[in-house]
């Protein structure tokens, strides 16, 4: 491993100050719940289709309760109402839900009670057998065939249409991709609800659905077996409806999401309280399904500058973790991200890009890390930018990234096409192989441009996570010192989907997945 | 007009006519592939086709790079565009002007409208930072820029632009996928005429997939694609102040507007 640069005291006090600021927000998360949080649970007992005018049963039934404003209860209690009150079916328990008054319906008496939720526990253990089921099946499935050396490379594809999207996949795994990510179409991330079926129409990508999430997967099962190396699909687990994103993904096996605690409420102005809420739920299902989660660092060095604020990043990368260890992740779950994003007209860039590279490794070494190309002073020069992307191919064998995104050398044109991929995937694949343990021939000296400038960016990183500790993260972000944007509280969309538990709140779910 | 130069594309050596193409064909390679490759560069008119490389980029498609000669030759008198008649003035020499003739903040909003989320485009143009090497219009003192992000309904775009009597309103349109972008466009052109904001304040759009032309067929005052610095923006929004106010002469020209 690159350096010291920094003390594992040092390492251990970030991560003692990430455990302090995200205390406070534990305490928001255990007291509410959110629509999403709740149509996740429905989904999860197998409430799937749509009604009326197409609107997914579990959004009927969730909002339903929300206008009742008995959602404090739990959707998983009402769930069990409604089998009480004669329902065989979701769609009949969402007929009978929204038949009565629910404020008329008489309380159950401590006995009813109980054995209504005893029955619904056992419901909701047997979904998490099932689902563990389909995830073993993955895993046989990638024993079987091992996917190839690290880092794993990862495409794009983006059609809009998910057959298009799966003919481009495959092209992409038999180019050598180890990892497809079906961008999502544009402004998914705003949708309160999850769209349903097979989707063909797309802006920017291809709807995520549970049935396209299944097509593709089946796909690349059938690649895979092709040949003989497991190819990994991702989604984007993150917008308005992360938990029920991470469930979809979870239940038709995919292997990655990505998922941030704080992205949405930077990037897409989702309201502060329900993003927490939202990330906790969706990242105790990755925990459960084995998912490795990407984290969306990358992101801030886009808006902000990437020299500048390249401690904001190293920040909130503590942060993100500790969120994902609360939620039961471990390590080699953890994507952590970060970018090649420092302006290439600056000189000593592949030195400081480096730097900041080896940092993240030296400070969590366990995780695959997931490293972003270079996009923001990507050129329309597509040889330039082919070089630019090979420089990032090098940082990141390097630095022993688990994950890498590849740079098309058309980033700053067009969606990727077919042959920008092979082009990336091929030069990649030759500076994987050319330069795999450079790490162990070069050390890096303790009183170079690189380790001092790590320790000038750790110093910052340490600051700002000092000030989000006194101050509290909400303070910060409102300050404008992630990624440049600042967000209130109580702005943002979804807030009006965020709910507090009554006291008889009732998620067979989370409670089984907390208790592991 | 017309009288010459005859040019031709330069390989290495003057009127060689040599060019370079890569595409992708949907078929396995083979000897038959690389034929069909050739054939299809001879019926694009050239050649002297050299197919360099055939790669199979997948089971079913493979990736050709070509290099081939053109007969075409262009007129270069007979080609008609602006001609450049004021320099690009640098960061300082721009706020040194509208500081003078101007004498006060020049107001700039920039967004990316509808659902584009994609902010790289607006960012390059207006953050601090700028874009390879150019500050962008945050940094200039004289410019007073507000970014307002992603996904902003157009509405909100020119309400705000009304409410602080901007000089220029930057649209970004990034991802586009069936010529969504002009939809958005075409969009906030009706509602900024409706609002009447065209005849207050100069209205651009830029993007990749944006030019002048298509940018003046929507009904923008200019376009603004790839490549574009923003100095060329801050330029081209001081001189239509200038003009409005009636201290530059309509149809001038300078380096870097767009074309």
């Amino acid at each position: 491993m690159p350096g010291p640069f920094i003390s594992d005291e040092q390492v251990a006090h970030a991560r003692a100050l990430a455990k302090d600021i995200t205390e406070p927000i534990f305490q928001l998360i255990d007291q509410n719940t959110t629509v999403s949080v709740e149509r996740t649970v429905l989904r999860w007992f197998g409430v799937d289709g749509v009604g009326a005018m197409g609107a997914p049963l579990v959004n009927l039934m969730v909002d339903r309760l929300h206008a009742a404003g008995v959602l404090g209860q739990g959707a998983a209690y009402w769930y069990g109402r409604a089998l009480k009150l004669g329902a065989r079916s979701p769609l009949e328990a969402v007929e009978r839900l929204t038949a009565v008054p629910l404020d008329k319906l008489p309380p159950l008496s401590p006995q009813e009670d109980a054995a209504l939720k005893d029955e619904v526990r056992a419901e909701a253990r047997a979904a998490i057998e099932e689902l563990k089921a389909r995830v073993d099946r993955r895993n046989a499935l990638r024993e079987e065939f091992p996917m190839g050396a690290t880092p794993h490379k990862y495409v794009i594809v983006a059609t809009g249409n998910i057959f298009d999207d799966v003919d481009q996949a495959r092209a992409a795994a038999q180019a050598g991709a180890d990892v497809i990510a079906v961008i999502r179409s544009t402004a998914q991330s705003l949708l309160d609800y999850v769209p349903h079926g097979a989707t063909t129409e797309g802006y920017g990508g291809t709807y995520a659905t549970q049935e396209n999430f299944r097509i593709m997967r089946e796909a690349l099962d059938d690649e895979s077996k092709k040949l003989k190396r497991y190819v990994q699909l991702t989604n984007y687990s993150s917008g308005l409806c992360m938990a029920e994103i991470a469930f979809a993904a979870a239940w038709e096996r995919l292997d990655m999401l990505l998922n941030d605690a704080m992205y949405g409420i930077l990037f897409r102005d989702i309201n502060l309280r329900r993003t927490f809420i939202d990330q906790y739920f969706s990242r105790r299902i990755c925990a459960e399904a084995g998912i490795i989660i990407n984290t969306g660092e990358d992101n801030y060095i886009t808006t902000a500058d990437a020299y500048d604020a390249a401690h904001t990043v190293i920040a909130s990368q503590f942060i993100n973790e500790r969120f994902a260890h609360r939620a039961g992740l471990k390590d080699w779950q953890l994507g952590i991200g970060h970018s090649y994003e420092i302006d290439p007209h600056r000189p000593d860039t592949l030195l400081l890009e480096l730097s900041q590279a080896m940092l993240v490794r030296r400070c969590f070494p366990d995780a695959p890390l997931k490293y972003m190309p270079p996009t923001k002073h990507k050129e329309t020069d597509i040889f330039f930018s082919h070089a630019y992307d090979v420089m990032a191919d090098l940082v990141a064998v390097w630095t022993r990234q688990g994950i890498q995104l590849l740079g098309m050398m058309t980033e700053a044109m067009h969606t990727p096409l077919l042959a920008d991929r092979y082009v990336a995937l091929k030069s990649a694949s030759y500076v994987h192989r050319a330069a795999r343990g450079i790490d162990q021939e070069f050390t890096v000296r303790e009183d170079g441009l690189i380790a001092n400038r790590a320790r000038s960016v750790w110093e910052r990183a340490v600051k700002l996570l000092e000030e989000c500790r006194d101050d509290g993260m909400v303070a910060a972000i409102g300050r404008g010192r992630f990624g440049d944007v600042k967000r209130s509280e109580t702005g943002g969309k979804g807030l009006d989907g965020v709910v507090e538990r009554s006291k008889a709140y009732f998620n067979p779910f989370l409670e089984m997945l907390e208790a592991k | 007009m017309s009288g010459g130069p005859l040019i031709r594309p330069y390989g290495d050596r003057r009127d060689d006519g040599v060019i370079q193409i890569s595409f992708t064909l949907p078929v396995a390679l083979s000897e038959k592939a690389k034929e069909a490759a050739k054939l299809f560069c001879q019926k694009l008119g050239l050649t002297d086709v050299k197919v360099a490389a055939a790669e199979r980029a997948a089971d079913n498609y493979t990736f050709f790079i070509a290099y081939a000669k053109t007969s075409v030759a262009l007129d270069w008198g007979s080609i008609d565009t602006p001609e450049l008649t004021i320099k690009k003035l640098g960061f300082d020499d721009l706020n040194a002007l509208i500081e003078r003739d101007i004498a006060r903040r020049v107001v700039v909003f920039g967004a990316c409208t509808g659902t584009d989320t994609h902010t790289v485009g607006i960012d390059a143009i207006l953050n601090m930072k700028g874009f390879a090497g150019d500050y962008g219009l945050e940094r200039y003192p004289w410019f007073e820029a507000f970014n307002l992000g992603s996904q902003v309904p157009n509405a909100e775009l020119i309400r705000r632009a009304l409410e602080k009597s901007a000089d220029a309103v930057l649209v970004s349109q990034v991802v586009t996928q069936r010529d969504v972008h002009k939809d958005n466009s075409r969009q906030f052109i009706e509602e900024a005429k409706k609002a009447g904001l065209d005849k207050k304040m100069t209205l651009l759009l830029g993007g990749p997939r944006v030019d002048h032309k298509l940018a003046l067929e929507l009904g923008f005052h200019a376009g603004f694609g790839p490549g574009t610095k923003p100095s060329d923006v801050a330029n081209f929004i001081v001189h239509q102040v200038l003009q409005r106010m009636g201290k530059e002469q309509r149809g001038q020209h300078w380096e870097g507007e767009p074309k």
